[in-house]
């Protein structure tokens, strides 16, 4: 299978790259830790020491950045891989496996869809205060619906046709045919929704971080940063930029790398 | 039509059942003993002492099993009893219906911003194409960038601490309404303006388009005889799809401009672990959703009365 890239899908790649490089390389070789204070610099404007500043409370504000998109990257990630994989591995079954298997899967993904989903990440984050699993939990489970319902439409189309039948009669079994004809067929979509639902998922954390029911102090999160930092927005503009232009870059990045829109 | 209905109707239920369930298992997930935790959030940390808890668990009934509560549980809610309040005391369908008519007045402005902004600017991308069309198209990628508090931030500060204009957050005089539907008009127009756009070139290229103008008509009445029933059924249908977004949206606006709607209830709720106010925001929310998307499919099936479509 070729895979090719248009120019905004490599801008888009790149804005995340660098972003992922600066988590790694804050985490790796920041002398600091994201919780280390320092009451005489608070609020401080980039130095040599604190190349980002420090805030309210004097900590390093890179450090702490690079926590933040290192979690946040994490989160997105580990939500696009755990539900990419069930979402197509249900949909592909919801049309291999007959309509019973079909309509068992068909009312559990009304189930889900009858609330927005945000709702339900908030209910699933009321269960377990600021856990990090949980909010990786909820998120996968709200998104894994959107890869079943394309590639549950997507299959239906390719299993009827009569290049995958003939390749059944020729005796070839089901993970021949799942890779020779279902997954290039589902591939372009599949990918697409993964870079959506990274952006999603970022964006979601990030949120219930903003309203303070999500990761919780004194672990860096891109929206818990914002709140923390947004009594201080006259004093240190700056500080208040950081999460915000972070934020801001890794949805347009996703974005970016779907290449398509929906 | 019908069919429609039955199906919405199951997705109430849906929601109902679902948003019960988990609300139970929350309650019966909380750490600790729940009786000391209620009474600990009612009367303060420090003036708690058995005695309290014990006046709790009898009031609340905490002693039933498990599978005998959740029967309980789901039998209140059919008869749509909430129950009160975990921190105030107060039934919770008061706090509900207050903050339902927040919710509503600024999803109902939100929107009617959203349409001003978005059917205008698509209309006018696609009629006079490049390069206004892709300023405006760069310009909303960047907005749907933003996360919808993102956007609330910058408004904040610019509109109200900057230049003073609207107050920062409250409610109460149409001034505060100002920047929370601002912001969740925006949010929603940066999307649904490229549906309108589309839906728009699609249909002025379409052949019965051009023929009606080959035939002699001007061209506003081409636009209004063949062009604005055309152009509004998948954008109505898109309203549909948006309708999650203006719910997370409401969510994340009412607790940054601290309007006192459902959303920053239901925020309030799950960060003090009030549970019956958890129960009733969530569902209502619930109900919400699935009335407007009843809406959206009426509105659809009016408009093309040929026949729903998979949206």
């Amino acid at each position: 299978m070729k895979f090719t890239m248009t120019g905004s899908q490599w801008v888009g790649l790149g804005v995340l790259l660098s972003l992922l490089i600066f988590a790694v390389l804050g985490m790796m070789f920041s002398p600091f830790s994201i919780s280390q204070q320092d009451l005489n610099a608070v609020l401080d404007s980039p130095s040599a020491v604190h190349w980002l500043g420090t805030d309210h409370f004097g900590r390093s504000m890179l450090t702490r950045m690079a926590h933040a998109v290192g979690l946040s990257f994490a989160l997105g990630v580990l939500c696009v891989v755990t539900s990419s994989l069930l979402g197509t591995a249900l949909g592909v079954w919801a049309v291999w496996g007959g309509k019973k298997v079909d309509h068992i899967l068909g009312v559990m993904v009304n189930i889900l869809l009858a609330l927005p989903g945000l709702v339900v990440v908030l209910l699933f984050a009321a269960i377990v205060p600021g856990s990090f699993w949980i909010l990786y939990l909820a998120i996968s489970l709200v998104q894994w619906v959107e890869y079943f319902r394309v590639v549950r439409a997507i299959t239906q189309n390719v299993i009827h046709s009569p290049a995958r039948q003939s390749s059944q009669m020729m005796g070839f079994g089901h993970w021949y045919q799942f890779k020779r004809h279902i997954w290039p067929a589902i591939v372009p979509s599949v990918f697409t929704l993964a870079a959506f639902g990274g952006a999603n998922a970022i964006l979601t954390m990030a949120s219930l971080g903003f309203v303070y029911v999500g990761i919780q102090p004194p672990l860096a999160e891109l929206g818990l940063m914002t709140v923390e930092l947004f009594p201080f927005y006259s004093d240190a503009p700056w500080l208040l930029a950081q999460p915000l232009v972070v934020i801001a870059l890794m949805v347009f990045g996703f974005h970016l790398l779907a290449g398509k829109r929906v | 039509m019908k069919a429609m209905l039955l199906k919405r109707v199951l997705q109430l239920v849906t929601v109902v059942w679902g948003v019960g369930t988990l609300t139970f298992i929350l309650m019966r997930s909380l750490p600790g003993d729940m009786a000391y935790r209620i009474a600990a959030s009612r009367y303060g940390q420090d003036n708690v002492n058995s005695e309290a808890a014990a006046l709790v668990r009898q009031e609340l009934n905490l002693d039933q099993g498990a599978f005998a509560a959740y029967w309980h549980w789901l039998l209140d809610l059919l008869q749509f009893n909430l129950g009160h309040s975990l921190v105030s005391g107060l039934p919770v369908i008061d706090a509900i219906q207050h903050m339902l008519g927040h919710s509503l007045l600024l999803a109902l402005a939100g929107l009617l911003v959203s349409i001003l902004i978005a059917v205008p600017v698509g209309l006018f991308c696609a009629w006079r194409g490049n390069p206004l069309d892709s300023i405006f198209m760069g310009l909303s990628s960047m907005i749907r960038a933003m996360p919808v508090f993102v956007l609330g931030v910058l408004f904040i500060l610019l509109f109200a601490l900057h230049w003073n204009w609207f107050p920062v957050a409250g409610f109460g005089t149409p001034a505060h309404l100002v920047l929370p539907a601002l912001t969740l008009a925006l949010s929603l127009a940066a999307v649904s303006n490229r549906v309108v756009r589309d839906s728009a070139k699609h249909t002025f290229q379409a052949a019965f388009y051009q023929f009606s103008k080959v035939k002699g008509l001007s061209a506003w009445q081409t636009f209004r005889r063949h062009g604005v029933r055309n152009i509004a059924v998948p954008v109505v249908a898109f309203f549909g799809i948006q309708l999650v977004s203006m719910i997370e949206g409401i969510v994340m606006i009412e607790s940054l401009f601290s309007w006192p709607g459902i959303g920053h209830g239901l925020a309030h709720a799950i960060f003090a672990r009030d549970i019956p106010v958890i129960q009733g925001a969530a569902l209502v929310m619930g109900v919400l959703f699935v009335a407007l998307n009843t809406l959206v499919d009426m509105l659809c099936l009016w408009i093309d009365p040929r026949g729903v479509r998979e949206a």
